[in-house]
């Protein structure tokens, strides 16, 4: 089996026959992280460079431990240490980094396409690890591989994801790939918040929580960004919470049981009640034991020799 | 490929398995602490019916172990195909065990290698044995197999195929050419 990918910069146009391979490689690594030594020998002497030019705890935690335990070596890059701070253009960090034969990279940059401005001009192979408000593909990997557990199949799986879904890219790449695996996707949230053209992309979208808790299997809870307070998106904290608030009454009174996912950080009492979250229906704790099992998955997947296929030469 | 000869028919794989149990249950003296271990695939098969075969005379049921090495292969970075990972499921614990490794043929004896890295990460077993349904030498390492079913000469250009009733509906050993 082979990927049709050659990098990881989103779900976008990825098949649904490369996401299946991802989830259930995924499952295998996962089984490999409960044994007594959990880690492989697969990628010995493959190296990896995680370079995060936006400040990150889990993903980049989550990243380095799936290198490790399959065994690569790891060099860590961060914006407010590196060069970066001191001028030097995003292509020649990367070159340079690429002269001491880095064979991935890691990277989340605030900027949407940098990945894939860097998949144009190296070699190395490239996972995105979030740029700016477009994509966070391994995000929205590891929570349709928690869906994936729970409901077997993702095929016709009603999916709402909740919150800022304008500036989300964990949002986005949660759309694109489950629309590709045949699920039903709503977005819920302010109406400043959610983007125009969501129709377009087979997503339904409920202006009010109470029809959204009415159809949905999951809820994707996005993280409010509180530093977007400034831009007045919405009145206020506490309005938000009244609107759009997840909070244990709101689901008690649908009577349905409906899977709670959460990317973290958690911001306690605005989107997400802590006894929801804390709750039997939560699988926020699921959803990062996944995460480091599909990024070992995207780690193996897109390592290794790789067969030539057409449209793989591009220039430098 | 084309067939050039059988080399063993359903009898005698049948045969060459009561010998394998045999032996196995007499060098171990019983079954005291054993564990069979099949390498994925075909040799989980096999291992399967040793332990039918030891129930059988033992009256008593020896743990089974499933084991995939494709994450401990040594030509992990030549592939261009990724392999696909199968589960692995031994249960038991393997510490301080007698742990009999089956695999259907034995050859450079890398899958060996493989195998025994994946079960020291498992835990320490008192000792692994070896059991092989067929050897056709040309080994690239130094292993050598414990319990041999068949040993058939082969070239290097030749391919052992070994059909198992589970997978391919009938038990046999083709030699292709």
């Amino acid at each position: 089996m082979q990927l049709e990918i050659r990098h990881l910069l989103g779900l976008e146009g990825v098949s649904r026959e490369d996401i299946t391979l991802i989830l259930d490689t995924a499952e295998s690594f996962k089984k490999v992280l409960e044994r007594p030594i959990p880690k492989v020998p697969t990628l010995r002497g493959k190296t990896v460079a995680n370079l995060f030019f936006e400040p990150s705890t889990r993903t980049r935690f989550s990243f380095e431990l799936a290198e490790k335990r399959v065994s690569a070596d790891t060099v860590n890059f961060s914006a407010s240490t590196s060069s970066v701070l001191k001028g030097e253009t995003l292509k020649d960090t990367a070159r340079n980094i690429e002269a001491m034969k880095i064979d991935f990279v890691v990277m989340r940059h605030s900027a949407p396409g940098a990945p894939h401005f860097l998949a144009r001009c190296l070699n190395s192979v490239i996972i995105n690890a979030g740029d700016g408000a477009h994509e966070h593909p391994t995000q929205a990997l590891l929570d349709m591989m928690t869906m994936r557990e729970q409901f077997t199949s993702l095929e016709g799986l009603k999916v709402i994801v909740v919150g800022d879904i304008e500036h989300s890219r964990v949002a986005r790449s949660n759309i694109y790939g489950l629309v590709t695996m045949g699920a039903h996707v709503g977005v819920c949230g302010p109406a400043t918040m959610i983007p125009r053209q969501m129709e377009d992309l087979g997503v339904t979208v409920y202006p009010a929580i109470e029809d959204a808790l009415a159809e949905a299997d999951v809820l994707n809870i996005l993280r409010i960004q509180l530093e977007r307070q400034k831009q007045a998106l919405f009145p206020s904290l506490r309005e938000y919470r009244n609107l759009f608030g997840i909070t244990l009454e709101r689901l008690d009174r649908t009577g349905r049981d409906i899977m709670i996912m959460h990317p973290g950080p958690i911001n306690r009492g605005v989107e997400l009640d802590s006894n929801v979250a804390d709750g039997d229906y939560s699988v926020i704790l699921d959803q990062v034991t996944n995460g480091v099992a599909v990024r070992m998955a995207v780690l193996y997947l897109l390592g290794g020799e790789r067969q030539k296929l057409e449209g793989d030469d591009h220039a430098a | 490929m084309n067939i050039k000869c059988e080399i063993m028919n359903a009898q005698d794989i049948s045969r060459s398995l009561n010998r394998l149990t045999h032996e196995i249950l007499e060098r171990n003296h019983g079954i005291g602490d054993l564990v069979i271990v099949g390498i994925r695939n075909r040799g989980d098969m096999l291992a399967q019916r040793i332990i039918q075969r030891i129930q059988d005379i033992e009256g008593k049921t020896v743990p089974l172990g499933l084991l995939d090495i494709t994450l401990y292969r040594d030509d992990f970075q030549r592939l261009t195909d990724r392999p696909v990972i199968q589960e692995t499921e031994i249960v038991t614990d393997i510490n301080d065990r007698k742990v009999i490794l089956v695999d259907d043929v034995l050859y450079t004896g890398r899958t060996i290698r493989a195998a025994m890295d994946a079960l020291m990460d498992m835990g320490r077993p008192a000792l692994i044995q070896l059991a092989v349904l067929v050897d056709r030498g040309h080994r690239e390492l130094p292993i050598k197999a414990d319990y041999v079913g068949k040993n058939v000469p082969t070239s290097v250009t030749e391919q052992v195929q070994v059909k198992i009733k589970e997978q391919d509906g009938e038990d046999q050993v083709l030699l292709m050419e």
